[in-house]
């Protein structure tokens, strides 16, 4: 049979590197690689030796887009190790801080990275040529998410200001209320990305995914809750271990991550809104209903609607905390060291993000694990890409292309966090 | 169109990061149509599918080196650029994943991987002017937007950017913040790091954490000493100069004289 490539050498709007080749024999895929040329960091190993106090900051470096989801993750499991519990305003705090990220980093994927996928364009900076309103609004709502973490945490990346048991400094109650004005405007503004994301064109495209996120009873999750999935799992967090493994496959710097005896799952925006549909906020639910976007979608192309539905989310929830908040009487609450093992999963943008730390009685890492949420995304990615390509093998081959590259998109891909890019080859055989 | 009035090329480029660096252009939220209006992108593969050949005019490049692959690559990128910028710790200093160069790299694999013998990787991770000439470096972990759009400006109208070398305790004093170590007795290496981030952390009642790296000419003995009269112990004081900067030369060795 008569052999053909294509090859675009590296996955744009991803942020960091991998490659995709499809091999195919005549209209059949025999293989998907999605491979992480990322080099490998080491964190799990440079954190041992290392203080617990340590932990936010130097894992916040894994991830340039979400060093928050990192600092909240590490800061979970370490408290979870020495018993401490931090509650009231600085838990409010932290979700606050948490709503920033979520809103600055969907925003960054929906305008800048996925939306350009769906218009044909190249970029943001072409979309602004036909779409400049739409733009000049994604650049004001990334920049109120922004604004939210550099006044909590000290700047936007890497934040200086959480630490284990609370923050170092937490803001006056009169310091956040110009939030308050931007955030009205945000809302505002996420809701029409609501409705102009669910117009968008999307492929007939479903599979029957194992959805898995954390679920909590009083609220939308993101630091807190046990860990559920649309197949009957629900298992409390420091069980994580028992039921997901990771494998480490040839081809890529990163480790795949299972359910045990059940294979590939599906993390982020689309399974926490198909897992917690009900504990989203009134506006919110409204706005999902308005552009009839309902729980049970299995369509990963419409994740950018699920973005832009927690966007929405984290603007009215960011002023819900800014509104009840009075300023706690300490900026931390006493941390006593002692010898344990801790576990936390939070909601990362993309997903669960699962952290581990074993201390000594110095409150010295022993040893550390932690889980991206790409990594866990990684199985479901190949699967959705072997099942598009065997559905739409009659495209022209650049066409096709492009079209894999916005299904790898969908998961919002942080393979920067995922190593511990892509380079896209179809071979037809 | 002739030449000299064509837009100057743009090109980003990834090496060992967590991509805040390069985010920190995005993050500009007031300033990137106006960036992208004054130049040609050329190649930023986390903003951009369109590539376009160099040379480039202006080339930015995030990460360290670690892989023998990539040791390669930065020679091409500077054949292919005119002005080449380091910009962020990893590629200025060798980042926090130069961690691994004061240990055993493989040891490091096998606790990380289960099959270590698929991982391709340097025995250190190392700053891009270890391999290829740099024209100007910006500090930083990350880099601070506002200084990233001054020499993004600056070397496009053919200046050198005005980026102090001074160190964060100047930039205290400016910002109007109480010092931290004189009024708490709280360790910081401000006297020793290099300006830049604005003095963030003493605003956040919290000793800098040297994440832009040393200074020009750091006094890191003298600090050492003020710190241990704070009571700090000597494994601590080890820690506290290596991490996001760790194989910068002064924090390097700095480090090293605190090994027992």
């Amino acid at each position: 049979m008569k052999v053909k490539t294509i090859k675009v050498d590296m996955l744009a709007r991803v942020e960091g590197e991998g490659a995709l080749t499809i091999k195919m024999k005549g209209d059949e895929v025999q293989d998907v690689e999605f491979r992480i040329f990322e080099p490998p960091r080491f964190f799990e190993a440079f954190l041992r030796g290392r203080s617990y106090a340590e932990a936010p900051d130097i894992t916040a470096r894994i991830c340039g887009i979400c060093p928050v989801a990192y600092q909240m993750s590490a800061v979970h499991a370490i408290e979870d190790a020495l018993g401490v519990m931090v509650e009231g305003p600085l838990r409010a705090l932290r979700r606050l801080l948490y709503c920033g990220e979520w809103i600055e980093s969907h925003v960054l994927h929906i305008y800048m990275l996925h939306a350009p996928d769906f218009l044909g364009k190249d970029d943001v900076i072409q979309m602004a040529k036909e779409h400049p309103k739409e733009v000049e609004q994604a650049l004001r709502l990334k920049k109120a998410g922004n604004e939210i973490v550099s006044l909590l945490g000290g700047r936007e990346i890497h934040p200086v200001n959480v630490r284990v048991g609370g923050f170092y400094k937490v803001p006056r109650k009169k310091d956040l209320a110009p939030l308050a004005e931007k955030l009205k405007w945000a809302r505002d503004a996420a809701r029409a990305t609501v409705s102009w994301t669910a117009k968008l064109p999307f492929p007939e495209f479903e599979q029957d995914y194992e959805f898995v996120a954390l679920r909590h009873p009083g609220e939308y999750p993101m630091n807190e809750g046990r860990l559920v999935s649309s197949k009957g799992l629900d298992i409390a967090v420091k069980d994580y271990e028992s039921y997901f493994f990771e494998e480490h496959v040839q081809r890529s710097n990163a480790l795949h991550s299972v359910l045990r005896n059940r294979g590939a799952y599906f993390v982020g925006p689309l399974a926490r809104f198909n897992l917690n549909h009900d504990k989203l906020s009134q506006v919110a639910q409204e706005a999902a209903r308005e552009a009839k976007f309902k729980p049970g979608c299995r369509n990963p192309f419409k994740s950018i609607i699920a973005r832009a539905v927690e966007t929405l989310y984290a603007c009215d929830e960011a002023l819900r905390i800014i509104e009840a908040y009075e300023p706690p009487e300490k900026p931390a609450v006493d941390i006593a060291v002692k010898a344990g093992t801790g576990t936390a999963t939070t909601e990362a943008p993309r997903g669960i993000l699962y952290h581990r730390y074993r201390l000594d009685d110095s409150g010295t890492i022993q040893e550390a694990k932690i889980v991206p949420p790409t990594s866990q995304n990684q199985k479901t990615i190949e699967s959705d890409l072997r099942e598009f390509v065997a559905k739409n093998i009659r495209l022209p081959q650049t066409e096709l292309a492009w079209q894999c590259e916005q299904a790898i998109r969908n998961y919002d891909p942080c393979i920067s966090c995922a190593t511990h890019f892509l380079r896209l080859s179809i071979e037809r055989v | 169109m002739n030449p000299r009035h064509r837009k100057p090329k743009l090109a980003v480029f990834k090496f060992a990061s967590c991509d805040g660096c390069q985010l920190s252009l995005l993050d500009c939220e007031d300033e990137l149509l106006a960036v992208a209006g004054a130049v040609e992108i050329a190649n930023f593969a986390e903003a951009t599918s369109a590539v376009a050949k160099g040379p480039y005019d202006l080339t930015l490049v995030e990460g360290s080196i670690t892989t023998p692959h990539d040791a390669e690559r930065i020679h091409h990128i500077r054949r292919a650029s005119k002005t080449l910028v380091t910009i962020g710790a990893c590629a200025t200093s060798g980042g926090i994943q130069a961690l691994r160069n004061f240990k055993n790299v493989k040891e490091f694999t096998s606790l990380v991987y289960a099959t270590p013998e698929y991982i391709e990787t340097l025995g250190k991770s190392t700053p891009i002017a270890d391999h290829v000439r740099v024209d100007f470096e910006l500090r930083g972990c990350p880099i601070q937007k506002h200084q990233l759009i001054e020499v993004l400006s600056a070397l496009l109208f053919g200046r050198q950017p005005n980026t102090s070398a001074e160190s964060v305790c100047l930039e205290c004093k400016r910002r109007g913040s109480v010092c931290v170590m004189v009024a708490h007795g709280t360790p910081c290496l401000g006297p020793v790091t290099h300006a830049g981030c604005g003095a963030i952390c003493p605003a956040y009642d919290r000793g800098c954490y040297g994440c832009f790296g040393p200074q020009e000419t750091p006094n890191t003995e003298s600090l050492s000493a003020w710190w241990s009269k704070l009571g700090v112990g000597e494994a601590d004081l080890l820690r506290a100069y290596r991490s996001f900067n760790a194989n910068a030369d002064a924090f390097r060795k700095e480090s090293e004289s605190h090994e027992s």
